[in-house]
């Protein structure tokens, strides 16, 4: 465009409209100013797309004409069709969204102290690659509150709350002990004064077990009481389950409640290091014995934010994270270019900060927020790598876009270069109306 | 002064435009035909591999010992790492592939084969027959002619484990599937998952289900499933789906559970089996597991990790199914056709086995040369087996057999998130297999 602006200047000034050779030799230099850009242009862009649009009428290996098949392809298989709605929900969510909150930030900043550390560190992921802040994002999602960040704070918090059981990986170890829907053990077969009570868990790993704890000894009976043992009901090759053997150990410090027939706790008691406890004074009547569900209360497992279902909206947040700090910048300039006079006018006539946003600042914002909002747009309908770099193998099906599915097509082991071709075509007649919307708009403005 | 720079400006789009010409018409220098001596054979040629990093230094020690013999010789290589696959596809659409290359799935050499993009090498077939077991000679063979060989293999038919957890819990290895089974049990009672599983990445899933196959159906209806002579829905495939839901149903016993392994790539699969305390008890994967365990965590041979074959289910003899690295050649040049046949002999294969790393499916290799017990019994369970059949996927039209996401890979993930829907997936499974095979 600038090119073709320059070189119409000089034959004006220059050449007298007369003379012929003169013209020659001048279409001749504006002819070799333009040959090395369109040299360029023609080896890497022109060239490609006419053999792009070419091949997406020919089958696999290229040899074979069929017609508009990849097109019908495109819109008839799962994963495609998939891509296309994917790609539909980030034009739909993330320019509107980036722009928004590059509008509240710019507003903001321009009444703190800081401003200028805060801008920095909102744009500073613009420095970063999108591909390097995709694998950031990717180990932050991690679903085991070990690995991922984000699950780990979540994690940290709801422990406060509901801390974890000190046999949180514990189960029973036979049919003796029920698990009731709260998480509680309890025994089956209810209980009365002078019964014992064999608690056996299993699924406890050797180092869990406290390094006080004392072989287990099957109790007595005994007149009156209820005794009984928790003990690990587990030696190596397995043992049997339900019986108290040689080698296997005591848990001790382990709460066991005795409850009445009406469910309600009567007595607790805590187990010895070799894991026996007793109830004494048991009057008449059936009694259950178990170990409350907070002993067995699960530690924060992760939301599954690379699973199938939250794999879209993951990745989205990454990209607003990564481009809001461009959409501030730009709007905030505009901002500061915005009249003074207008919104202290506005004010001394008795509008509300609210009505001043709304209706002075932002639509001489307008021309600004319509920049950000359709960079994004172009550049929403081609997002590729930070995708590739957040979705794990299995969901790249459920996280597909369009972009993704033209280059797993072509290269990603299908090697389907028609179809990926045809998608590319496509992708290509997406992002070409809005182009020319930018175009247009270019134009207007160097015509004002 | 205006008129010469406008020729000049001409000269230099015209010396451009040559250049970018020139680009496409390199060659590669042919040798003299013919005659016995080494000397006589002289050019260059170029190797095309997956190798990156010690591997690449490894094999770059084999192509030294090429060129001891071929002074005259130019040996290349090209380290094109993971993304082979893609990067060999682009070079031959572009009408430049390299002399020789590695390819993993048989599959992709049948159609590049059938293609007419391959240059058969059936002059190195004594040298082939005389090294490697006919399974082998078979697995390159397509319509009658020799088009590639098994340089690099990997044993898939192994399952990793972490000692102390074993003897933690009281178990021995398994030689029976009921043994393995039961050790699952008991593993959980001890307080550890018995399975780790890799399913994020789809191929762990498809080696298990390959395993399972081929133990419960045979080698020969193996064969059949692999050409896709029958089809998925058969009964022997619903039979090995039920024997593999027992391991992925299992939820409490796999580290994670189902989601969790869904979400676990395959070194993950294998670094939590050895981290502190232990995810999980066992990895069912390849021979290269042992790598990933020396190079991410702090187990010992022995001591700290071991393994065993994966066992025998309903008294089914000594089976290997494995993949691995085939030498193929796409130009034909004497120069080519020597490092063909120099990668086929014994002396190549020993020049990386003595370096580690590398398990030779060429019967001829001393395994004395393997530097570390596990390795030589791996290896030598690989280049012996009674019956070796090349990883069935990896045998398949990769849209369905070979590409993430899709296919086998995918129905497989879908398998492990609801193993009790067998008759569902093997109905899409022989859906997708149509799919793939009517578009060959």
């Amino acid at each position: 465009m600038s090119g073709a602006s320059a070189t119409a200047e000089p034959p004006v000034r220059e050449a007298p409209p007369s003379a012929e050779p003169g013209k020659w030799r001048q279409y001749a230099i504006a002819a070799a100013f333009l040959a090395p850009a369109a040299f360029f242009l023609g080896v890497w862009i022109i060239y490609p797309m006419i053999k792009t649009i070419i091949r997406s009428f020919y089958g696999r290996d290229g040899s074979d004409f069929v017609g508009i098949d990849n097109y019908r392809t495109l819109f008839s298989s799962d994963t495609l069709v998939r891509a296309i709605e994917n790609n539909a929900i980030w034009v739909i969510v993330v320019p509107a969204a980036v722009t928004a909150l590059g509008l509240l930030y710019a507003v903001l900043t321009e009444r703190i102290r800081w401003a200028v550390a805060f801008k920095t560190v909102v744009f500073m992921p613009m420095a970063v690659s999108a591909f390097a802040a995709g694998v950031t994002w990717r180990i932050m999602y991690q679903q085991e509150p070990d690995r991922g960040a984000i699950n780990a704070g979540i994690g940290a918090v709801k422990g406060v709350f509901s801390p974890t059981g000190v046999l949180s990986e514990a189960a029973p170890s036979s049919d003796a002990l029920e698990q009731q829907p709260s998480g509680a053990l309890t025994l089956a077969q209810p209980l009365q004064a002078g019964d014992v009570a064999l608690l056996g868990l299993t699924r406890i790993r050797s180092e869990e077990v406290p390094e006080i704890a004392q072989q287990a000894v099957e109790p007595e009976s005994k007149p009156g009481e209820i005794t009984g043992v928790v003990w690990r009901d587990f030696k190596p090759g397995g043992g049997t389950p339900g019986k108290v053997e040689q080698e296997e150990l005591g848990l001790p410090g382990v709460t066991v409640e005795l409850r009445d027939s009406n469910g309600e706790a009567v007595e607790t008691a805590k187990t010895a290091d070799d894991g026996s406890f007793t109830f004494r004074d048991v009057s008449q009547g059936d009694y259950t014995v178990g170990i409350g569900a907070s002993t067995f209360a699960q530690p924060f497992g992760g939301v599954s934010w690379l699973g199938s279902k939250l794999i879209t909206p993951s990745i989205i947040i990454s990209y607003i994270w990564i481009w809001a700090g461009f959409a501030m910048v730009v709007i905030a300039a505009g901002l500061a270019a915005i009249s003074r006079e207008t919104l202290e006018a506005a004010r001394t006539d008795g509008a509300t900060e609210w009505q001043v946003f709304w209706r002075v600042t932002v639509p001489q914002l307008w021309p600004v927020l319509t920049v950000v909002f359709i960079t994004l747009l172009i550049n929403v309908l081609k997002v590729f790598d930070i995708v590739l770099a957040v979705a794990p193998q299995s969901v790249q099906d459920d996280a597909n876009v369009i972009a993704l599915a033209m280059w797993r097509t072509s290269f990603g082991g299908v090697s389907d270069f028609g179809l990926g071709s045809a998608i590319a075509v496509f992708l290509f007649l997406l992002v070409l109306p809005i182009l020319a919307i930018q175009i247009r708009r270019f134009r207007r403005e160097q015509g004002a | 002064m205006r008129r010469r720079f406008v020729y000049f400006a001409l000269a230099a789009l015209l010396a451009l435009l040559a250049a970018a010409c020139g680009g496409g018409s390199e060659s590669s220098a042919t040798g003299t035909s013919g005659g016995g001596n080494n000397e006589s054979i002289s050019g260059s040629v170029s190797l095309m591999g997956i190798w990156v990093g010690t591997e690449q230094q490894s094999i770059q020690a084999v192509l030294d010992g090429f060129k001891e013999q071929y002074p005259n010789v130019d040996v290349k290589y090209n380290a094109a790492g993971d993304n082979i696959v893609t990067v060999l596809a682009t070079a031959v659409q572009g009408g430049n592939p390299p002399d020789l290359a590695t390819i993993a799935q048989p599959g992709t050499i049948a159609e590049y084969a059938r293609a007419g993009e391959l240059q058969p090498i059936d002059f190195a077939k004594d040298t082939i027959a005389a090294n490697y077991d006919d399974s082998i000679v078979d697995l390159g063979t397509v319509d009658g002619k020799l088009y590639s060989f098994l340089f690099k293999g990997a044993n898939k038919s192994t399952v990793w484990y972490n000692v102390p957890v074993f003897n933690d819990a009281g178990v021995d290895p398994p030689e029976t599937w009921d043994d393995f089974l039961a050790n699952a049990d008991t593993l959980k009672a001890s307080g550890v998952p018995a399975y780790s599983i890799g399913g994020a990445d789809g191929w762990t899933l498809t080696d298990l289900f390959e395993n399972i196959y081929i133990r419960t159906a045979g080698p020969e209806m193996y064969d059949k499933l692999a050409a896709h002579e029958i089809p998925w829905t058969d009964q022997s495939v619903k039979d090995a789906l039920s024997e593999m839901a027992k391991v992925l149903g299992d939820t409490d016993n796999i580290a994670g559970g189902t989601q969790g392994a869904l979400q676990t790539d395959f070194p993950t699969s294998v670094t939590q089996v050895f981290a502190d305390p232990p995810k999980a008890a066992q990895v069912i994967e390849a021979d290269f597991v042992a790598g990933e365990i020396v190079n991410s965590t702090k187990a010992k041979p022995e001591t700290g990790f071991n393994e065993f074959a994966f066992p025998s289910i309903n008294d089914s003899p000594q089976l290997v199914v494995g993949g691995g690295d085939q030498v193929v050649m796409f130009k034909d040049s004497p120069a080519a056709e020597a490092l063909v046949e120099y990668l086929a002999s014994p002396e190549a294969a020993a020049i990386w086995v003595k370096r580690g790393g590398f398990s030779s499916p060429n019967k001829n290799v001393s395994e004395d040369d393997y530097p570390d017990p596990i390795l030589k019994a791996t290896a030598t369970a690989l280049a012996s087996a009674e019956t070796f059949r090349f990883d069935l996927s990896d045998l398949q039209p990769s849209a369905f057999g070979g590409t993430v996401g899709q296919g086998l890979f995918k129905l497989f993930q879908d398998f492990l998130a609801d193993p009790n829907d067998v008759d569902g997936i093997s109905q899409k499974m022989e859906d997708a297999a149509k799919k793939a095979y009517g578009n060959q």
